[in-house]
């Protein structure tokens, strides 16, 4: 079954590019990569651009209406995100909060629905 | 013509095979079927089935078997019929290869024992406490969806649609029915025990004319021994059963015939339940010999020095200080400290207590027994108007009509006591 973690973080909150943490910070997501593949669970993990280049669109009696920024203002914005193929709940949420962000941050778990596909 | 047996008996034994077995038999479909929903549905359909066949034909030799069989039958129904529309062939196999298996093994089957894996999943951190409560209420210990709404005093829909919501995120999100790894027992346990441990509390708050709401306390005490047989020897298990019969004990005493509070000092302790306390006594002393005490473990042997007290003065109040300050080192809680602050103006001086107090004001600002707390020792250092300002911020804070009350007698009689 697949999960996706949506990662929402404060810009903030993570270290700075440069800082004495951010290669620490950065070895972290690189071992936690690892370990996503050694045990065959990662299926895609992207970072995203900061939230200010988000476009919202909407569809409102066929025509497009383009927003700037992201669909929900919050200090918590969605950074990044992994999806993993795991056995249940309990295995996702595991892999989950091996993910650096989520010790500043906040992960959002969700299984992905499958239509019948597996 | 076949005797009609009457409908009102099969009912009641209907109802008592669903308190009884209702967990065991859930369980036992929920880890054949590895579908929650559907397990309670076709449970739900068996029982249904049963009142019609029972009441023509009387009670089969077992009952319960029965129903396990039917409810596979009609998981098997639900399943083909769902196929119509969407494909689950995969589930309706496996409900095949369980029919199978059934008609092998016939009458003589006995239901395997998966309550300790429903248990863990309806106590899963990733559903909210409440919504655990009443799932646990419902689906192991066999309440009616009725029962549990009169309980928490909530609409039959609300909790209905409460209900529907946890099965439908754990046949969806895929939360495991299962007993969980070693390596995260612990905390699960606690989840588990924190789940029990509310239902009680619930049942163990004043609330006015809510005579159902005693039952709470008896269904935790239920629940908590079914999940000491499923895992004997766990000292957190024991220490809460001990604290849930220990506090039970004394229920009788708690309100006047009136509905009104009386506090631990003024109990009739002739009263108390001496089965109970003994043999919660003997839990305590059991998990405390086993040398890794834990929070549950902790309030017990508090309860317990209670219990043993002959009168509210000659109470250990040292001891229970001491205990007090050991569950809050492992549970920071300031309610915790709280507690400790009352023991210490018994063994030690008001004085001393109400100096410890300002600590905690930041902390438990809204919370009503800080302040009934602080009232007290005012009245007892001679300070009675501080005091009447205490008991009117107390009385503000308090959500219960009983407990504003027994504040109000307590305000009243400190002022009295003045002139």
């Amino acid at each position: 079954m697949k999960y996706i973690a949506l990662i929402y973080s404060n810009p903030g909150a993570a270290p700075a590019f440069g800082s004495p943490e951010f290669g620490a910070f950065m070895a972290s997501y690189q071992a936690a990569n690892e370990r996503y593949a050694k045990d065959g669970v990662l299926v895609i993990g992207e970072a995203l651009k900061s939230a200010s280049t988000a476009t919202t669109l909407r569809v409102r009696g066929g025509k497009s209406e383009t927003m700037d920024g992201p669909f929900v203002e919050s200090k918590e914005q969605l950074g990044g995100f992994y999806v993993f193929d795991c056995e249940n709940l309990d295995e996702a949420l595991k892999y989950a909060a091996m993910i650096p962000a989520a010790q500043h941050g906040a992960v959002e778990v969700r299984p992905i629905e499958d239509y019948g596909r597996s | 013509m076949i005797n009609m047996v009457d409908e009102a008996v099969i009912r009641a034994a209907i109802a008592d095979l669903v308190r009884g077995d209702g967990g065991r038999l859930l369980s036992s479909l929920v880890a054949n079927l590895r579908d929650f929903p559907l397990a309670e549905d076709s449970l739900q359909d068996a029982l249904e089935s049963a009142l019609v066949h029972w009441t023509r034909s009387g009670l089969p030799t077992r009952p319960a078997a029965w129903l396990m069989r039917t409810a596979r039958r009609k998981a098997l129904d639900r399943l083909r019929r769902a196929a119509n529309f969407r494909s689950k062939s995969s589930q309706i196999t496996l409900a095949e290869e369980i029919i199978r298996a059934d008609q092998d093994i016939g009458e003589e089957e006995a239901i395997s024992d998966d309550r300790l894996r429903l248990i863990f999943t309806c106590c899963h951190p990733a559903l909210d406490s409440l919504t655990s409560v009443a799932l646990t209420l419902r689906s192991v210990a066999g309440l009616t969806t009725e029962e549990i709404a009169q309980a928490f005093l909530v609409s039959n829909e609300a909790m209905a649609q409460r209900l529907v919501r946890a099965r439908h995120k754990i046949a969806q999100a895929n939360i495991p029915f299962e007993v969980p790894r070693p390596e995260a027992m612990a905390e699960r346990l606690d989840a588990v025990l924190t789940v029990i441990y509310l239902i009680f509390t619930e049942g163990h708050s004043a609330n006015d004319g809510q005579l159902f709401r005693t039952d709470l306390c008896e269904e935790a005490i239920r629940l908590v021994m079914i999940l000491a047989d499923l895992l004997p020897d766990q000292p957190e298990i024991e220490g809460l059963t001990a604290l849930m019969l220990l506090h039970s004990a004394r229920a009788g005493t708690r309100l006047t015939a009136t509905g009104e509070m009386v506090s631990l000092e003024d109990q009739d302790r002739s009263r108390w339940d001496s089965h109970r306390i003994a043999a919660g006594l003997e839990l305590v002393q059991r998990a405390l010999a086993r040398k890794s005490a834990g929070q549950y473990q902790l309030q017990a042997a508090i309860a317990a020095l209670h219990a043993e007290s002959p009168s509210f003065s000659e109470t250990d109040w040292a001891q229970i200080a001491l205990l007090y300050a050991g569950l809050f080192a492992i549970r920071p809680n300031p309610v915790f400290e709280l507690n400790r602050i009352v023991a210490v103006s018994y063994s030690q001086s008001a004085r001393v207590a109400l100096a410890a107090l300002d600590g905690l004001a930041l902390p438990l600002s809204g919370y009503q027994p800080y302040y009934a707390v602080r009232a007290d020792l005012l009245v007892r250092l001679g300070d009675r108007e501080a005091a009447g300002r205490a008991y009117g911020r107390a009385i503000e804070l308090s959500s219960s009509a009983a407990e504003r009350r027994f504040l109000k007698r307590k305000a009243d009689a400190a002022l009295r006591d003045g002139e």
